[in-house]
């Protein structure tokens, strides 16, 4: 059994005894065939020295449980490190920052302790996954929805405190920007309440956000200052229809146009919906699409003429490609749009949003589908599940062993960088990284690569860096992928959210006036833990007495 | 009597093999059926069809060549894009039903 480091072989069989007593010996795990189970599935560095191992883990199932843990770990200095479901693969999974921590493993808190029809809106622990609300609210009649990401077997709670994003509403799919109350056990064990939730037999807790005083919840985001143990989210009112519409653009310029006029309908809130980018031309499918190309349930045509053209292309682009374009119709760029509401809004709504692309000569316009909703459960699996409110794991096939990939990967680690909302962005992004990425030998791009839209003001420039069975691969796409958070920072990009081993390089890059907001998170760590017992080193955060040894 | 609390155990056995099997689908309903159940969209599904390429069925509830101790060795190690579960998720009891229930063709 691995012990943690600075800690003495007694002072942490005194922890683990004290774990025990609070939550029953079944519940702590110490064998290396247990906390084996703690690793990241999807580690770069799996079975090697550098591997970010947990020496053991605790699972508690209450409120209470959390705060004597936390206590226990002041006490013994035992440094802990929280889940939810840990099920976050592509960012670190459940395996904790600095190795030899303890795994506090929220599985167990799985409650949903509150539905608010008339308030549409949910409080629940960090256990209950998006498959766990989702089933709860059809089984009991609800008529709200989830927002939820692709992976469905994710937390509630653990996603949005990640500051995931989904596939719904503009205002649904931040997930944390959709949360309404936290409960939040402190790293002295102290429990707190914010917003409304402060005030004893508070009324509205999941109804007004920021209750009075500085708003504090943003501190408790990706995890370093306290375990949040309750959480507040406001769902959406299942709508009557949905419509799905593409805009077909001829020009490798419009691109520019095509994404400042998004960029205006989406925030007037004309479009509603997700929206989406991909290129027929390039072959480059809609990213909430992108598994039924893997499928092979959606293609975009190609033919041998065009495959030519696109080897000879330069970042998906030469005259001679956009000639053959041109001469074949065949779209340079498409944005899927959609819309949730009344049959009788969205259709008004889709008139308006053809109306402002009309300014772009030769747009086309589609109808891909117009449902009356709920869609049938027996047919769902026509479409991408998320922009309907429910959960799959059908983005997995993204790695996985297909016709279109012979060779299963083991995992990807996801570089997610967020770049500006416009058109330029996406060329400028396109030119850096694929240049980069070919440098390095990185096998991240194929022709071109298209931004996600899941947040209305900005893009996340998402690419998949696979996981092999390697080691040496996996050590030189760990380096290119440190190598590209550098280069984007360079460019005024930095990453939003990323796995343990490249939270130093990428808090490097949010630098300015000598990492002012990096010694502002340490301050904050000092004054809210100051044992230094929670989360150490996440998102390069380390407490005073492993500051210089981190670094 | 001997015959009779021989039956009653058989009974038992089998009430308590099917109380197993019926954990078992369950537990194969929340944590497998995503990625296994019939139908490409399931990438479980889909990845063992491209791998099998239709000489074995890719639902794994299919299967007769496999024991309980591979069914648990998959769930606790993983492999390719698959990955481990813990004791929380899913604990050694329901693990032995699911394994159980993966094999009930057998």
């Amino acid at each position: 059994m691995r012990t943690p480091p600075g800690v003495s072989p007694s002072d942490f069989a005194a922890a683990l005894a004290a774990f025990t007593q609070i939550v029953g010996a079944e519940w702590v795990f110490t064998s290396d065939e247990d906390v084996a189970l703690y690793r990241d599935a999807y580690s770069p560095l799996a079975g090697q020295p550098e591997e970010r191992l947990a020496s053991a883990a605790v699972a508690p199932e209450t409120t209470q449980q959390v705060q004597a843990i936390v206590r226990v770990a002041n006490q013994y200095r035992i440094p802990i490190y929280p889940i939810s479901t840990g099920k976050n693969l592509g960012y670190g999974g459940s395996a904790p920052a600095y190795s030899g921590s303890v795994v506090v493993d929220l599985k167990r808190m799985n409650r949903i302790l509150e539905v608010d029809e008339a308030n549409m809106s949910v409080l629940v622990e960090p256990g209950v996954s998006y498959f766990d609300l989702y089933n709860h609210l059809r089984k009991t009649g609800s008529k709200l929805w989830i927002d939820c990401p692709d992976p469905g077997w994710g937390s509630v709670v653990g996603n949005a405190v990640d500051r995931g994003g989904g596939y719904t509403m503009a205002n649904y799919r931040n997930h944390f920007d959709s949360h309404c109350g936290m409960e939040i056990v402190l790293p002295n064990g102290e429990l707190l309440r914010t917003g409304m939730g402060a005030i004893p037999g508070a009324r509205t807790w999941q109804q007004y956000k920021s209750g009075c005083g500085p708003w504090v919840d943003g501190i408790f985001s990706q995890s370093n200052l306290g375990i949040v143990t309750k959480m507040g989210f406001w769902l959406m009112p299942e709508p009557e229809a949905y419509l799905r519409c593409t805009v077909s653009v001829p020009r490798y310029k419009d691109l520019i146009p095509l994404v400042d006029i998004l960029n205006h309908v989406e925030n007037a809130r004309i479009v509603n919906g997700f929206p989406d980018l991909a290129s027929p031309l390039l072959g480059y499918p809609p990213t909430g699409q992108v598994q039924l190309f893997i499928e092979g349930t959606s293609a975009y045509a190609t033919t041998a003429q065009q495959k030519a053209l696109l080897a000879q292309a330069d970042q998906g682009y030469s005259p001679e490609l956009e000639a053959y374009a041109l001469a074949n119709k065949i779209p340079y760029w498409e944005l899927w749009v959609t819309f949730y509401g009344p049959m009788e809004v969205v259709e008004a709504q889709w008139k308006a949003t053809q109306r402002h692309f009309s300014q772009i000569p030769g747009a086309t316009y589609k109808i891909v589908d117009q449902l009356k909703l709920p869609v049938d459960p027996a047919k769902i699996s026509d479409y991408h599940e998320p922009e309907f409110g429910v959960p799959s794991l059908r983005a997995f096939s993204i790695g996985a062993r297909t016709p279109y990939n012979p060779t299963p990967s083991k995992g990807h680690m996801w570089f997610s960088p967020i770049i500006p909302r416009t058109g330029e962005a996406i060329f400028e992004a396109n030119r850096v990284f694929s240049a980069a990425a070919k440098d390095l030998g990185m096998p991240l791009f194929q022709t071109f690569s298209m931004p996600a839209c899941f947040w209305e003001r900005s893009f996340i420039f998402i690419l998949a860096t696979p996981v092999t069975t390697d080691a040496a691969t996996n050590r030189k796409y760990l380096a290119g992928f440190k190598k590209l958070i550098e280069i984007g920072g360079q460019h005024g990009w930095g990453e939003y959210r990323t796995a343990p081993v490249f939270q130093e390089s990428v808090m490097d890059v949010y630098s300015f006036n000598n990492h002012a907001l990096h010694r502002l998170h340490e301050t904050l760590k000092d004054a809210i833990d100051p044992n230094g017992i929670l989360s150490a080193g996440r998102y390069n955060i380390w407490p005073r007495h492993l500051r210089k040894k981190a670094q | 009597m001997k015959t009779l609390l021989t039956l009653l155990a058989a009974s038992l056995v089998a009430t308590s093999a099917q109380a197993a099997t019926a954990d078992g689908a369950q537990v194969f309903e929340k944590w497998c059926a995503p990625c296994h159940a019939p139908g490409i969209e399931h990438p479980g599904t889909h990845a063992l069809e491209a791998k099998y390429k239709g000489v074995k069925s890719s639902f794994i509830t299919d299967w007769t060549d496999v024991t309980p101790e591979y069914v648990k060795l998959m769930v606790r190690t993983g492999i390719s894009v698959m990955p481990h579960f813990r004791k929380t998720e899913i604990s050694d009891a329901e693990l032995n039903a699911l394994a159980n229930y993966v094999i009930r063709k057998h």
